[in-house]
């Protein structure tokens, strides 16, 4: 099938089925995207390949479009230019059905875990299964009573979100992305806002639910530390572009400035610390009406 | 004309052209809006529990405050009707005005407005919460519609509370209108029943007051919906959506029911 051309429902969820048993699909590739929001550039000819049962991070300062990536991958964007493939299908190019289809094989975990605040805990999970198996309540129970064994949290099954702390919150919101035990997982900024020690447990979980389900994960971060313990690979993506890419040993000992900077948590280098300003002593002098 | 002046008409046409194109943009988004919570009608009625909780949300816990609203408001009209239709010696009269005023007029106007305030504003701040803590984008990443688990529930949850509450601030209304009419201004109890039976009629009067508080009832639920969906995803865009749904609302309840009046009012001369 040609990259770009439109799938049915029906061919979508065979090309789903062969993402599964083919190793030699690629999980997500993206070629020379680029994407706007109306006329500021956010993405400027992204190509990144994140390869099938692997934990890829996306890395770069807040701003730099990684979250965006995450949303083209999701099909909750389309690219002006470029093509977003994610198990060999043109996602821009999906019908609404069979984009739905797709989606099935996703888990996403947000950025503060996007959980349904009305529902408890043991519903929150439960939801994709309701919605989208016939399964009978008594095994809904199990498996959730499973992924909630899985982050360690099965004993605050029926506690609501708002009784949750940050961090179980995420690892919550995480059981719930892997409720459908899915072929692919995005993760938006998983570390950000924790303490220690939840970071360390939410880190240890993506690696360890990874290896676990063979699934595919996709980190978008800032947190290097973190990262480089726990992924396989990395791109460094800055104003829209990515700038630097390696496993973790090469990120370690790289030289390119970028890295350095990003590695070194330095305030200034080639992100640079100002804001983009006209001239400090022309503005501190200019007259004022 | 000076240049300058030449040059501020211009960007005052400008902003104007801005604002109708943004107008009508926004009516035509809304539109569709309208017709993918249609089509999702369905999904709401199949998934019948989430559109009872809607109704319990939206209707039953706006009964206080329709219900005392309409109490007060009875009260309030029967002892201004009282003295005017005494003036005319017609005080007996009195649970007829009551009654007619209520039913055709007062009852869905003022429960309409009530609804717009308690449930509308509540539903927009909801979806709009739940839009700004990416509830909604989670729900489209797990291949479920926010249109046809949230939305539409929402909508006909409104559309079939407000006749519910309408008819309730009516009757309530009446009460109140008994209460001061009878048992503290004196007025015999079988002449205000009595007026009120023989003039008030199923047809047009409570009928045509019922398609009104359907009408409103589509109206606030499309808008407070819509508001809260369409909420830029801050804490300033939920608090300016809510605030939009009430005054939207508002002046759209009480320009639908002079539409709908004059429609009515055409009817009954032509029958």
């Amino acid at each position: 099938m040609s990259p770009t051309a439109k799938p049915s429902p029906s061919r979508a969820a065979e090309s789903i089925a062969a993402w599964r048993v083919d190793p030699q699909v690629v999980a997500v590739e993206l070629v020379d995207v680029s994407f706007s929001y109306d006329v500021r550039p956010v993405l400027r000819g992204i190509t990144m390949t994140i390869p099938r049962g692997k934990i890829v991070a996306i890395m770069g300062g807040s701003g730099c479009g990684k979250t965006t990536i995450l949303r083209l991958i999701g099909g909750q964007l389309r690219p002006q230019s470029g093509q977003v493939r994610v198990g060999g299908l043109s996602v821009p190019d999906l019908e609404p059905d069979a984009l739905y289809d797709l989606r099935r094989k996703y888990g996403m975990l947000f950025q503060f875990g996007a959980l349904f605040t009305d529902m408890s805990v043991f519903e929150n999970i439960a939801f994709p299964m309701r919605e989208h198996t016939e399964l009978p309540e008594e095994l809904i129970r199990d498996l959730v009573l499973m992924k909630l064994q899985a982050v360690g949290l099965r004993g605050a099954a029926y506690l609501m979100p708002a009784e949750l702390s940050g961090g179980m919150a995420r690892r919550v919101a995480l059981a719930r992305a892997i409720a459908l035990d899915p072929m692919l997982v995005m993760y938006d900024e998983p570390f950000a806002g924790l303490d220690p020690i939840s970071l360390g447990i939410i880190g240890q979980l993506i690696r360890r639910l990874n290896d676990a389900l063979s699934i595919t994960s996709v980190v978008v971060t800032h947190d290097v530390y973190e990262s480089l313990k726990i992924v396989d690979y990395l791109y460094f993506v800055s104003e829209g572009r990515i700038v630097a890419s390696g496993t973790p040993a090469e990120v370690r000992a790289s030289s390119d400035p970028f890295v350095r900077q990003f590695v070194d948590g330095a305030p200034d280098g080639p992100v640079p610390f100002h804001y983009p300003a006209s001239s400090y002593r022309e503005e501190l002098f200019a007259d004022v009406d | 004309m000076s240049t300058e002046v030449a040059a501020g008409i211009a960007y005052w046409l400008r902003r104007l052209g801005g604002a109708v194109t943004g107008a009508v943009g926004q009516l035509g988004y809304a539109s569709r809006f309208l017709l993918a919570v249609l089509w999702h009608t369905p999904d709401a009625f199949r998934r019948i529990h989430l559109t009872l909780r809607e109704i319990y949300f939206a209707g039953v816990l706006s009964l206080v405050v329709i219900l005392m609203s309409g109490l007060f408001v009875g009260m309030v009209l029967s002892l201004q009707g009282y003295e005017t239709l005494k003036r005319y010696g017609a005080d007996e009269q009195l649970g007829y005005v009551v009654a007619l005023a209520l039913v055709r007029e007062l009852g869905p106007v003022i429960a309409g407005l009530l609804f717009a305030s308690r449930a509308g504003s509540a539903i927009t701040a909801e979806i709009g919460l739940m839009k700004t803590t990416e509830q909604l984008a989670a729900m489209e990443m797990m291949a479920v519609d926010p249109v046809a688990r949230v939305v539409a529930p929402r909508f006909w949850g409104g559309v079939i509370s407000m006749p519910l509450l309408a008819a309730l601030f009516s009757a309530f209304g009446i009460f109140g209108g008994y209460i001061v009419g009878v048992r503290l201004i004196g007025i015999d109890s079988g002449a205000f029943w009595g007026q009120m039976h023989a003039g008030v009629d199923f047809w047009p009067d409570v009928t045509n007051g019922i398609i009104k508080s359907f009408a409103f009832g589509a109206a606030v639920s499309l808008i407070a919906v819509f508001e809260g969906y369409d909420a830029k995803p801050t804490a300033e865009g939920v608090a300016s959506a809510t605030t939009r749904t009430v005054v939207v609302s508002s002046l759209a309840i009480l320009a639908l029911d002079f539409v709908l009046t004059v429609f009515m009012f055409r009817g009954a001369k032509l029958v």
